[in-house]
């Protein structure tokens, strides 16, 4: 038996349990399974044993059947021979390999972009840096470079991006991340203090701290015997889809402002004003920092604030609602943003690309369908939209309508909500199972959201992974703008706008 | 096709809010804490115990904002002797003006450090450069609203660049990251002088929650002098607007 099977409700496994087999066994059987649709990666990490050595953990999702595969290896770690890399057969494993390859070393034999990936300050080479990035390079007396970066022209986070261009036309695009790097995952595990653990998940990416800070509680609650209760499952549920839908808004906006809109740009920047204050009259900050805590929550729902919301969300659905008929309808929006960056279906799949970049590609991954848990196992059948052409056009009608799925969703969620006087309180002591493994799977507005935790014989968590979606999604834009004309890179940037810290971590 | 813009128009109404300096912020809004002495101070010493910022200090009682991530969970452990205010002016020109002490009502705005050349070359128009160095996109988020149209800060004059070139000052966000630090020195040299410094959020002023992190690398702050601290995680739009006006000279009230 290769894999150990859970799911993404089941509680924490003890690492025991895990089978360790030799990586050609793996090897093999993920060349295979990988070619079907229904897999791909959720997590694929090493980590270093008592005693010296790796031992590497892989998490499989298997969409088909809602299962969770978990399975690792202990390779020869004096062995000069390395690994047959995964990234040659199935480009999707490449920035784990790559992860694995900075921090240990370890050689993939035959991998492709074996490049850096994020220059973390615990890298095994300090002799590769940010200065010696060995950008792809291309010659020919018609050829340009642009570099852009790493600080750019608007208000946004750090990263590099190198373009060879013929005439306006780009012909590669290469994109240099890892200056965001602060070493959230080795601060995970620096104290035992869970209240600095969730803030920490939540400043994973501010723009997703919902959803992170919810992954966070959820592998907690997995390490312990106690049951959630429903209400807490439904008030994390509202808060999330509320993160989703600002940030829907927040990126309509932006969008149309790059293509000189200015009449929808401003009317979804007041959109988005109003939806974070809804979310800062529930909890005290815009974000939802300080929502979403382990075991309980400090701000249950009462009646006055299920009513606010509900009035919010229905008012900011209904003016949201007036911006996309308008929008889908005009002539030159739809001359920008129509067959621009498109990502093909099978592009897609092959890289790995999860959330709603991979839905508007046609590729259906969506974790509240593929992979539920609380809300969406019980109360609400998430139906994930799908759309086809993969452009630009594609990821804003993906947003378009999500937002408004979500607003449906809180709507349905509080109708039939009725709020509890004693609802549970933050537990940031409750004892964690010992040598155990335990995952998150979060559908955030990005896509998946993955973290894995491994515990010690204490029962404190003393290896933290955090995957979120942007880590493969950035190849997908970098395929995107293939092709096109650099004056279009903004929008399709914007169309993903993905997480720089998120990916640097 | 123009009667969906006129609907468009029509739900939009008027946004920007007419006066800045009257905004009060949503009552659950965590922003310029108070502190209480009380006989009994063992519920201090349980919330410096939980802090995850190491921002309180029982003798004295102290809680630095420069360090407060307003998460609120010490203002439960200890009710009687710390509580979160709605009030969001909490910028200062002096790092140790953030040290919030008990029976304190207002963050002091020491207008002895703020340097001439500001008030003379800025009053007027300032145009901002922001470096992200290790943010985690909520704060950029929210130096961005500041902009939009409910906001809108560009009437007063104040607006945020593209080039460093073009700037008056730096807006630092983010705790410092050793793979940003030569990047960010790089733009702060390229600023003409006079220049502002602005570090904004509890991260930026202070490390925050990677004060101890090995990826970080804060040595920018032996070398260059902060004209306005801002804290906050991430920092309110009225809070930047509110320190920035002050700052300019142009606010019409004390605090």
């Amino acid at each position: 038996m290769i894999y150990l099977i859970t799911d993404n409700t089941a509680s924490a496994v003890p690492i025991a349990r895990i089978p360790v087999v030799d990586y050609m066994d793996l090897y093999n059987d993920l060349c295979e399974r990988m070619k079907h649709e229904r897999y791909h990666v959720a997590h694929y990490f090493a980590a270093q044993v008592a005693g010296g050595g790796l031992r590497f953990y892989l998490l499989l999702l298997d969409d088909g059947e809602s299962k969770v595969m978990i399975s690792s290896f202990v390779p020869d770690y004096y062995s000069e021979e390395g690994l047959p890399s995964l990234t040659a057969v199935h480009p999707a494993f490449h920035p784990f390999e790559r992860e694995i390859h900075e921090l240990y070393g370890i050689r993939f034999n035959a991998h492709p972009w074996c490049k850096p990936l994020r220059f973390p300050f615990d890298r095994y080479d300090r002799n590769s840096t940010m200065h010696n990035y060995p950008f792809y390079e291309m010659s020919g007396s018609s050829l340009h470079e642009v570099n852009v970066g790493p600080i750019h022209a608007g208000i946004i986070e750090p990263g590099a991006f190198r373009f060879i261009c013929n005439g306006e036309q780009v012909l590669h695009l290469e994109i240099a991340l890892g200056y965001q790097h602060r070493g959230v995952e080795s601060e995970m595990t620096r104290s035992t203090n869970r209240l600095r653990q969730s803030v920490l998940a939540e400043a994973v990416a501010g723009d997703s701290a919902v959803a992170h800070a919810t992954a966070y509680a959820e592998l907690v609650e997995k390490l312990s015997s106690r049951s959630r209760s429903t209400h807490l499952e439904r008030e994390r549920a509202v808060a999330l889809e509320l993160e989703r839908m600002a940030m829907h808004i927040a990126d309509t906006g932006a969008l149309s402002m790059d293509i000189g809109f200015q009449l929808y740009q401003v009317a979804c920047e007041a959109l988005r004003t109003m939806t974070i204050n809804t979310t800062q009259a529930w909890c005290g900050n815009r974000f939802g920092k300080g929502l979403i805590r382990p075991f309980g929550t400090n701000f249950p729902l009462t009646a006055e604030t299920v009513e606010m919301i509900r009035r919010n969300v229905g008012e900011i659905r209904r003016r949201y609602n007036e911006v996309r008929c308008e929008m889908k309808e005009s002539p030159s929006l739809l001359a920008r943003f129509e067959q621009c960056g498109v990502v093909p279906r099978e592009e897609m799949r092959r890289i790995g690309g999860v959330g709603q970049a991979a839905r508007a590609s046609g590729l259906c991954r969506d974790i509240r369908a593929s992979h539920p848990s609380g809300v969406y196992a019980e109360d609400i059948c998430h139906e994930p939209i799908v759309k086809r052409h993969g452009d630009v056009m594609a990821r804003l009608m993906m947003r378009c309508r999500e937002m408004l799925q979500s607003a449906d969703y809180i709507e349905k969620i509080l109708s039939a909500y009725t709020p509890l006087d004693d609802m549970p309180r933050p537990d940031y002591h409750s004892p964690l199972a010992a040598e155990s493994l335990s995952f998150a799977l979060v559908e955030g507005w990005r896509g998946e959201i993955c973290h894995v935790a491994l515990t010690d014989a204490g029962g404190r968590i003393v290896k933290y992974k955090i995957k979120d979606p942007s880590l493969h999604n950035w190849f997908a834009l970098a395929l995107a703008v293939r092709g096109e004309g650099i004056s279009d890179f903004p929008i399709c940037n914007k169309s993903f706008n993905l997480s720089y810290c998120g990916h640097d971590l | 096709m123009i009667f969906g813009k006129l609907r468009i128009l029509h739900s939009h109404g008027r946004q920007a809010i007419p006066d800045l300096s009257r905004v009060e912020l949503a009552e659950r809004f965590r922003g310029r804490p108070e502190l209480t002495l009380t006989d009994d101070m063992s519920q201090v010493e349980q919330a410096a115990a939980i802090c995850p910022m190491g921002a309180i200090s029982v003798s004295p009682f102290t809680l630095d904002l420069g360090r407060c991530l307003f998460c609120g969970e010490c203002a439960r452990c200890a009710q009687h002797n710390i509580r979160f205010t709605n009030d969001y002016r909490m910028g200062a020109t002096r790092r140790e003006d953030l040290v919030v002490r008990p029976g304190q009502t207002a963050v002091p705005f020491f207008e002895g450090a703020v340097r001439a050349d500001i008030r003379r070359m800025f009053s007027r128009s300032l145009q901002l450069r922001e470096v992200s160095a290790g943010g985690d996109a909520s704060i950029e988020m929210e130096l961005g609203a500041t902009g939009n149209v409910n906001f809108d800060f560009g009437r007063f004059g104040v607006r945020f660049t593209a080039s460093p070139r073009h700037a008056d000052g730096l807006v630092l966000t983010g705790p410092v990251t050793s793979n940003m630090a030569e990047a960010l020195e790089i733009c702060y040299d390229s600023i003409p002088t006079p220049k502002l410094l602005v570090v904004c959020g509890s991260e930026a002023c202070s490390g925050g929650l990677f004060a101890e992190s090995r990826a970080v690398d804060r040595s920018f702050f032996e070398r260059h002098t902060v004209d306005l601290w801002l804290p906050g995680a991430p920092t309110h739009p009225m809070t930047f607007i509110e320190a920035v006006t002050r700052l300019r000279g142009k606010a019409s009230s004390e605090r």
